[in-house]
């Protein structure tokens, strides 16, 4: 029965080994990918290379069936997974702030931290633009607390630690059915139009 | 650049890819009942980094002494085990498929200088907005998603959206 670490089944003295062998799997995968090239990333966004798409959504859709899998089986129990919990205008806004990001910088975080591993310097700049970005909203924290606790004028946007089949009240396995229909019509799509788009040398 | 022996632009079939990444966060979440992250471990250098100037102001301020405790040290953190391992993974993956170069990758139509910069700001900014939102890419988006939490499959849209409405901008770095 999982999860293993929660559950005591491993003890907890091995997180951090796991942490770090999770770590490089996660790592390895991505690279290998193709995660530690910012121009073939951001081609996601200008139709010339939609590898992104393709590898985050495959991963969505096998980890969300897993996981369903594993609990009808009785593998896993739910209710010690964290899910991630959701503050409504937090949630947009920071999204945004990040959309912005990603097509300025051509990273994101996990991505940055590949490139810079094999020595691509725009990818060490972007890890240190992270730092500073962290330290500048720890800095603001007092003006963005509303926005990030859901409180002041921001009251009511803590919606708990929900699902969104929780929130509109759908079967979760019919949703996943559903993502994974839209993942498999997404992949269909996205190579017809990769055609049409001058391709870019990279 | 025709180079047979070259495979430094051959990568992983993406599905491929994203099935073995799909079962590694799958077993991330089996085995720690929580999902990966890559903002987390930049989190706790900033914290470290500002308890270790300026202590005083670290635990004055309502953020940072949220991640600071008696016992353990800021970097002490499954984030930033996790985040050596992605280092480490990353390189070995580069290493192999003889990716491993000092360079900065840009459009040769823009200069070096100004992708920097660029990537600077992008960095700055997905610094900000990954701790409103609390968690990037990964932990937001990918693992929030995967285990169908609400804000997560927000989160994830606000970016890709987001990332898509700003491209036309942005265009003249890229294409």
């Amino acid at each position: 029965m999982g999860p293993l670490i929660p559950l005591h089944i491993i003890p907890e003295t091995w997180n951090h080994v796991i942490a770090v062998l999770l770590g490089m799997a996660f790592g390895f995968i991505m690279e290998s990918s193709g995660f530690s090239s910012s121009r073939k990333i951001v081609g996601l966004f200008y139709g010339y290379d939609f590898t992104v798409l393709r590898v985050f959504f495959t991963a969505t859709v096998v980890t969300a069936i897993g996981l369903y899998y594993f609990s009808y089986m009785g593998w896993i129990d739910m209710s010690f997974v964290y899910i991630h919990p959701t503050y409504l205008t937090a949630a947009i806004v920071g999204g945004l702030i990040m959309g912005l990001g990603f097509v300025s910088g051509g990273y994101c975080p996990g991505t940055s931290l590949i490139g810079a591993a094999i020595g691509r310097i725009d990818g060490i700049v972007f890890t240190t633009g992270l730092m500073i970005g962290i330290f500048l909203f720890s800095e603001a924290f007092p003006v963005l607390e509303g926005i990030y606790e859901g409180t002041g004028m921001f009251d009511g946007d803590f919606l708990g630690y929900i699902t969104i089949t929780e929130y509109f009240n759908i079967s979760p396995h019919l949703f996943i059915f559903g993502f994974t229909v839209v993942a498999v019509a997404a992949f269909y799509f996205t190579n017809l139009i990769r055609k049409r788009v001058k391709p870019v040398n990279y | 650049m025709d180079n047979k022996n070259d495979h430094s632009k051959t990568y992983f079939n993406p599905y491929f890819g994203g099935v073995m990444l799909g079962l590694i966060l799958l077993a991330t979440f089996y085995i720690t009942g929580r999902g990966l992250g890559a903002s987390g471990a930049a989190k706790s250098t900033v914290v470290a980094a500002v308890d270790r100037v300026a202590p005083k102001h670290a635990e004055e301020s309502t953020y940072y002494s949220k991640f600071i405790s008696d016992d353990l040290h800021p970097m002490n953190t499954w984030l930033v085990f996790e985040a050596i391992g992605v280092l480490a993974g990353a390189f070995l993956s580069g290493a192999i498929a003889g990716r491993l170069k000092i360079k900065t990758e840009h459009n040769p139509k823009i200069t070096r200088r100004r992708r920097l910069v660029f990537a600077l700001i992008g960095g700055i900014l997905f610094g900000v907005g990954s701790q409103i939102a609390r968690g990037c890419t990964s932990g937001a988006a990918l693992s929030g998603a995967a285990v169908l939490s609400l804000g997560g499959f927000i989160t994830m849209m606000a970016i890709f959206g987001s990332a898509y409405g700003f491209a036309y901008f942005f265009r003249k770095l890229w294409t």
